[in-house]
């Protein structure tokens, strides 16, 4: 689904990501791990294709496509999704009204009908009843004034709404209690399917017991340097990151 | 693209209603003196009353200044280079019926999206169309006319009814007000009239639509609505104009008069030509006074303004709150980019007991525009228990814009309550870049920001007019679930 070749990229002039190498199939579940600054959130960023970052050598390949020389909206429209580590604040504008543009886009992509308001308010309720979460965040402006649990709830809710082949989640449990770690989690998983795939960034062991990866990646100065079962996480969780030094990186 | 550049072309989008109809007219030689006053009232066979008021305003003009305390800088006007009438010659002749109306004519206003045809996309809608100098064509007139509603042009008034037109023509705005509003009662040409009689609720939306097409001239119009006891009627004037290289002079006064326990809502979605968007060369001067007299108790006046084009807008549409607990309030977007400039707010005069007010402004700047709110509180000595809320915001659009506000509170009696609140956002690159990565392009999420924070104002519009004011702000409107 998704092929990454030996990506590099910078941002201003400095090099962030050095050669990085990854390979996503449907229905698999990639955890990506690694110390501060390693470069994980600079891959979701370049990903979604954020034009702060320069991409300098390499491919992306989804489903295909050349990822990288599509628009931020085009890649949304291939099914791409990143959960935002901070969801921004959209003052003025509903989350009904935010998604039914969005999901509409995504349906005119695809040579379908675009719902009417009250279609899409049927469709949403349902996704709010599914991820067990509160109806008035249909009528709440984007993440204005939501808690970062909130936020974080709304990132999932609107993956739910556009259903993507591949999401991306980043540090999605960053700043979560556990309460709304296992929310969050449960909605996730209620999400996982043979035909989509998932990866989650996150500096956290305690994430991958509540949604359970099929790979752990460890990333260290913009390479992928270990990948393993989810072991590795555990093996991570208790040796640090001196488990890089085995590695040589 | 980057996302600024996205927001500057946005904002930046053409002038649809730049062109010009091949229509012949008959138009006075430029300048302005006793004698040209003299014949635009012969031409319009005025009674004798109109021609005095005209000249008291020209003489009283002549001893008067045109004033420059506003942040819009302009090069000067010569008013002896100024058409003050020019009218199609078709529209001449009185007209039998709608089917009469100069097809050329028909055609400007359809391609305007006005037909001047009843049962059209407006059907609920009565308008009244002025091209130039005169007003070509005005629907519903019969219908109206059945509930005792009075709409036409204010020419025609002034023959029809003489004696509603002397009772309030000036009771609001007086000749000697202002330089333009003092320019407008000399040589105003043309306009509506609209006058509801006692107990009756306008069935319709009445409408004006202004166009200037010949080049030089100025429009001058003059609005008169007078709402009697207990009545209701909602008022909306749309305008544009083609695209020439030299500014054109829109001068008009608006007086509203509501008796008591009457209401009057007026709602404007101006798009005048702005000028050359790279040069600035050209545009419409749209110098206004817009002014309304809550008369009677109870009364309620509300200005409703989608301010979007001419290269200087310059208004303020005002209350004078004089009944009981009579109600005023001013509802404004005002969009400008490229190089127009804005100076537009409103004025809140509280006289009466328990009077109450209420402001929302919302300005957007774009470009290397200039845009300002100016407004004024006034709480007199006899306004026990006024109460005024005001809300004033404003939105950046790149960094080459600029925003001002200038309101002024003036409080003499201790127990009014003034609340003032004020906010300036922009729309940041990572708003958009969030939009984007759901799919949203930059246009619509764009669109669906401003739409957002022109809510407020928006739905006080009629709902047609929502519609085309959101549509003449390129955006989308937003879905009403929730």
């Amino acid at each position: 689904m998704l092929t990454i070749q030996n990506l590099h990229a910078k941002i201003e002039d400095k090099e962030i990501l050095k050669g990085l190498t990854l390979n996503i199939k449907a229905g698999e579940v990639h955890a990506i791990m690694g110390p501060n600054g390693s470069g994980k959130s600079t891959l979701a960023k370049v990903l979604t294709g954020d034009d702060n970052y320069e991409v300098t050598k390499g491919t992306a390949t989804f489903e295909g496509k050349d990822l990288l020389s599509l628009e931020p909206e085009e890649r949304a429209l291939e099914g791409f999704f990143m959960a935002f580590q901070y969801p921004v604040e959209i003052p003025g504008v509903n989350n009904a009204s935010f998604l039914r543009m969005a999901a509409n886009a995504r349906r005119k992509h695809a040579g379908l009908e675009e719902l009417d308001p009250l279609e899409f308010n049927d469709l949403l309720q349902e996704k709010i009843r599914f991820l067990d979460m509160n109806p008035d965040f249909a009528d709440r402006n984007v993440n204005f004034g939501f808690s970062g649990g909130e936020k974080k709830r709304n990132e999932i809710l609107q993956m739910a709404v556009l259903n993507p082949k591949l999401a991306l989640l980043d540090e999605t449990d960053s700043g979560l209690d556990i309460d709304a770690l296992r929310i969050v989690a449960n909605g996730v998983n209620k999400l996982r399917r043979d035909n989509n795939a998932i990866i989650l960034i996150t500096h956290y062991q305690r994430l991958l017991n509540y949604i359970v990866p099929d790979i752990v990646h460890i990333m260290h100065d913009g390479r992928i340097v270990k990948s393993g079962p989810k072991e590795l996480a555990l093996e991570l969780e208790e040796r640090g990151y001196e488990l890089l030094q085995n590695v040589g990186a | 693209m980057s996302s600024t550049q996205a927001l500057q072309d946005f904002a930046a989008r053409e002038y649809k209603f730049g062109f010009r109809s091949d229509i012949e007219t008959e138009s006075f030689a430029k300048g302005l003196s006793e004698e040209v006053i003299r014949k635009i009232s012969e031409a319009k066979d005025e009674p004798p009353f109109m021609l005095e008021f005209r000249l008291k305003a020209y003489r009283h003009w002549l001893t008067m200044e045109e004033p420059h305390w506003s942040e819009t800088p302009y090069a000067p006007i010569d008013y002896q280079d100024v058409i003050y009438y020019s009218a199609p010659k078709a529209a001449k002749k009185k007209l039998a019926s709608l089917d009469d109306v100069d097809p050329e004519l028909r055609k400007t206003f359809e391609k305007l999206g006005v037909p001047l045809i009843e049962q059209k996309r407006l059907a609920g809608v009565a308008v009244d169309a002025v091209f130039d100098s005169v007003s070509v064509a005005t629907t519903y007139k019969e219908k109206l006319k059945k509930e005792g509603v009075i709409f036409c042009s204010i020419s025609e008034a002034m023959q029809e009814y003489p004696e509603l037109v002397q009772k309030y023509l000036g009771s609001v705005v007086p000749y000697t007000d202002n330089f333009f509003a003092t320019l407008n009662s000399a040589v105003f040409t043309d306009g509506s009239f609209v006058f509801i009689p006692k107990g009756v609720r306008c069935p319709m939306e009445l409408s004006t639509y202004f166009r200037i097409n010949t080049e030089n001239t100025g429009q001058f119009e003059r609005t008169l609505i007078v709402a009697e006891d207990n009545s209701y009627v909602s008022y909306l004037e749309g305008c544009t104009a083609p695209k020439f290289d030299s500014n054109q002079l829109h001068a008009a006064v608006v007086e509203l008069v509501a008796l008591e326990n009457a209401e009057i809502k007026y709602s404007t979605v101006q798009n005048w030509f702005a000028g050359d968007p790279e040069t600035g060369k050209g545009g419409i001067f749209n110098f206004v006074t817009k002014r309304g007299k809550c008369l009677g108790k109870k009364s309620k006046i509300s200005w409703t303004q989608v301010e979007t084009g001419s290269a200087i807008t310059w208004k303020y549409p005002s209350c004078l709150l004089l009944g009981d607990e009579s109600v005023g309030e001013f509802y404004s977007v005002a969009l400008t980019a490229n190089r127009q400039q804005a100076d537009t707010g409103t004025k809140m005069i509280h006289v009466g007991k328990n009077t109450k007010s209420t402001i929302v402004a919302k300005g957007i700047s774009a470009g290397q525009s200039n845009n300002n709110y100016r407004g004024l509180v006034s709480i007199m000595k006899s306004a026990s228990g006024a109460r005024n809320f005001t809300q004033c915001d404003s939105m950046l659009i790149g960094d080459k814009c600029n925003a001002n506000t200038f309101p002024l509170i003036d409080v003499q009696h201790p127990n009014a309550q003034v609340e003032h609140e004020a906010s300036t956002s922009k729309i940041s690159d990572d708003q958009l870049f969030y939009c984007r990565s759901r799919g949203i392009s930059t246009e619509d999420a764009m669109g669906a920001i401003i739409n957002g924070f022109c809510k407020d104002v928006f739905r006080e519009l009629p709902t047609e007019f929502a519609v085309e004011a959101t549509k003449l702000l390129g955006i989308k409107l937003e879905n009403s679930v929730g």
